[in-house]
């Protein structure tokens, strides 16, 4: 795989890289906050994808880590004021905290129990962000201080830094999904995903590495969620509640499970359907309804993957 | 009111919620038992049938008992043949595989919330009970004169939230039989047991799973008829109530559906009982850490025993 077709692989997601930095200079305002959004939302669905598209993890709770790193983030800003980078920085190691205790208990269970487990705790985080309304200002939220929203003194609230520094993390996130992908640990995911049972048989410690991912996952979404709370000024409830996990999933089936790409093409779709459909009627949430019917029975594989099969045999 | 009486009170609220919880579990138990298939959307049946309850009494405008008779017979009904064709044109052509449906039963579940959010309306609305006295209970008390019985106040039930007690231990006590003695009960069980062997008995293992789904949902229909005249009707009533569902099942063994009641019975009660003492968030934060803590260290239920 190494050679000609490595070096386009590798041309294409640097190519993203360049076109998203270019749009921050020509698209219309609306737009740029959409795309910074999608760019910050895309790395929890990136770091979904490391659980569920390479490792065959399929959580149902990733709100708590993504909520995690917003809270951890926000908390600390709104209590003690703290800068934007350590701030960050907290609610990013909070998340990897709680996802080594989750995946070291969750982990023991597979399959369905795993996905009602993950639920489950998800759902306990959830209630523990409402039970301590007093801390965390419970279904209200809280608005970020501007204190931790400046970076060497550059307002991240504008949206010009607000979209560079999205754009900063999401390529960050991209190059190292596809950095990990085709590392050696990477690989054994894959493995684990297709046959546990034969990967284990090789002499790969499938527990240690099954930790690994899911530690990894975890922090890759709260370090979305903590730049999510610091750039967009907003921590509240909702997003640690079940329909943040359940569009984690969303996003990566519809842009391709097992894809570099896929999250972010999934969230990018899901995010524009969805704003359309808030213009009609406030059942928005149908069409993720109907998305994800469809493609479980039509398009198991998503956008990406479907061009993988297609087009482009050799995506990672 | 003395703590007594205060205990008596939240034992027979807790009863109530335990029954309902006992009907609508056991449909998703009864699911996951033959089909192996978790459905999250189970808690969007349970709305569908309190909703189904509002629209058949307000077209039929007849007395409260005729209507609440009608949409106890109907709105079952409606429900199952949904979910009946939601399994043929779903789940049947997912082969049942575990993952793919929870996938596909979650966009169901939205499906379903965000048509009824459409058609219904994010109102909650009421059901008048075909039958509503208030019964006095009495409670004993040691007076000069030995055991004396009286009446304290505002110790009192309804005489329908007995009889929602009452109608769910029959139905339970008929679908056991139903498992049990049937012809169409013992196809189940086969086909629980062994799907390929059903098949090679000449079972029409598909046409078992679509009928399984369609009972299942129908049973989660039946606790909503039973539950909205005490709750109103709304859109997104079937979250908590999957959460319970999902809670009762899971300690109570998935698949079993003795387990499945005497977890029903004992939630219902603890929920009554515990949220006197802490804050019902609190008692959701315990309920939801010991479902996922029982499924790590005990999967087969704490009262289940390990398969094979």
């Amino acid at each position: 795989m190494r050679g000609k077709s490595w070096g386009a692989v590798v041309a294409l997601h640097l190519g993203l890289v360049a076109v998203l930095f270019a749009l921050n200079f020509v698209l219309p305002v609306y737009h740029q906050g959409v795309l910074a959004r999608v760019m910050v939302l895309a790395v929890y669905a990136i770091g979904y994808n490391i659980a569920f598209g390479y490792t065959g993890l399929l959580s149902l709770g990733h709100a708590m880590f993504f909520a995690a790193g917003l809270y951890g983030a926000g908390l600390m800003g709104l209590h003690f004021g703290m800068a934007a980078v350590p701030a960050w920085a907290f609610g990013t190691g909070a998340g990897a905290l709680l996802a080594l205790v989750v995946g070291a208990l969750a982990l023991r269970t597979a399959g369905v129990s795993f996905m009602i487990v993950t639920l489950m705790f998800a759902q306990a985080v959830y209630l523990t962000i409402l039970y301590f309304g007093d801390i965390t200002h419970g279904d209200d939220g809280f608005v970020v201080p501007s204190v931790s929203r400046t970076l060497a003194g550059i307002d991240l609230s504008q949206q010009h830094p607000r979209y560079l520094v999205g754009w900063a993390l999401f390529s960050a996130a991209l190059l190292f999904s596809l950095w990990l992908v085709r590392a050696p640990f990477g690989r054994v995911l894959v493995a684990i995903r297709e046959n546990e049972e034969r990967a284990r048989l090789l002499g790969y410690d499938t527990g240690a590495r099954k930790l690994g991912a899911l530690v990894i996952s975890g922090t890759i979404s709260a370090a979305s969620g903590a730049a999510y709370g610091l750039l967009f000024g907003y921590v509240g409830a909702s997003f640690a509640g079940v329909q943040y996990s359940i569009f984690a999933l969303l996003w990566v089936l519809l842009g391709g499970a097992g894809t570099v790409l896929g999250p972010f093409v999934g969230t990018l779709f899901m995010f524009y359907l969805i704003d359309l459909a808030t213009e009609v009627t406030d059942a928005y949430m149908l069409i993720a309804g109907v998305v994800l019917v469809g493609l479980t029975l039509f398009a198991p594989q998503g956008i990406v993957g479907e061009v993988r099969r297609r087009l482009w045999r050799d995506l990672p | 009111m003395e703590f007594g009486p205060y205990l008596l009170l939240a034992c027979l609220e807790g009863a109530v919620l335990a029954a309902v919880l006992a009907l609508m579990a056991s449909g998703l138990s009864l699911v996951f038992g033959v089909m192996r298939v978790v459905n999250v959307a189970h808690g969007e049946f349970y709305m569908l049938g309190a909703v189904m309850a509002w629209v058949v009494t307000s077209v039929l405008g007849g007395g409260a008992v005729i209507n609440f008779v009608a949409a106890l017979i109907l709105a079952p009904l409606i429900v199952g043949a949904l979910a009946v064709l939601a399994d043929v044109t779903i789940l049947k052509r997912l082969n049942y595989d575990p993952e793919r449906t929870i996938v596909a039963t979650i966009g169901l579940l939205y499906i379903i919330q965000q048509l009824a959010l459409m058609g219904y309306g994010p109102e909650a609305r009421p059901v008048e009970p075909p039958f509503n006295t208030r019964i006095a209970l009495p409670w004993v008390e040691w007076g000069e004169g030995g055991i004396s019985l009286y009446f304290p106040w505002g110790l009192s039930t309804t005489s329908y939230k007995l009889f929602v007690i009452a109608a769910a231990v029959v139905l339970l006590a008929a679908l056991r039989l139903f498992m049990t003695r049937s012809r169409a009960g013992l196809i189940m069980r086969a086909t629980q047991l062994d799907g390929e062997m059903a098949t090679a008995f000449g079972i029409p293992v598909e046409r078992v799973y679509a009928l399984v789904f369609g009972a299942g949902a129908a049973l989660a229909a039946l606790a909503g008829v039973l539950i909205v005249p005490i709750q109103q009707a709304h859109y997104l009533m079937g979250g908590d109530a999957l959460l319970l569902s999902f809670i009762v099942v899971i300690i109570g063994g998935l698949g079993s559906l003795a387990g499945t009641v005497v977890a029903a019975v004992l939630i219902g009660m603890s929920d009554g009982i515990i949220s006197v003492f802490f804050t019902p968030t609190l008692a959701k934060i315990i309920a939801t850490l010991l479902v996922a803590l029982v499924l790590v260290f005990r999967p087969q239920g704490l009262f289940g025993v390990r398969e094979r």
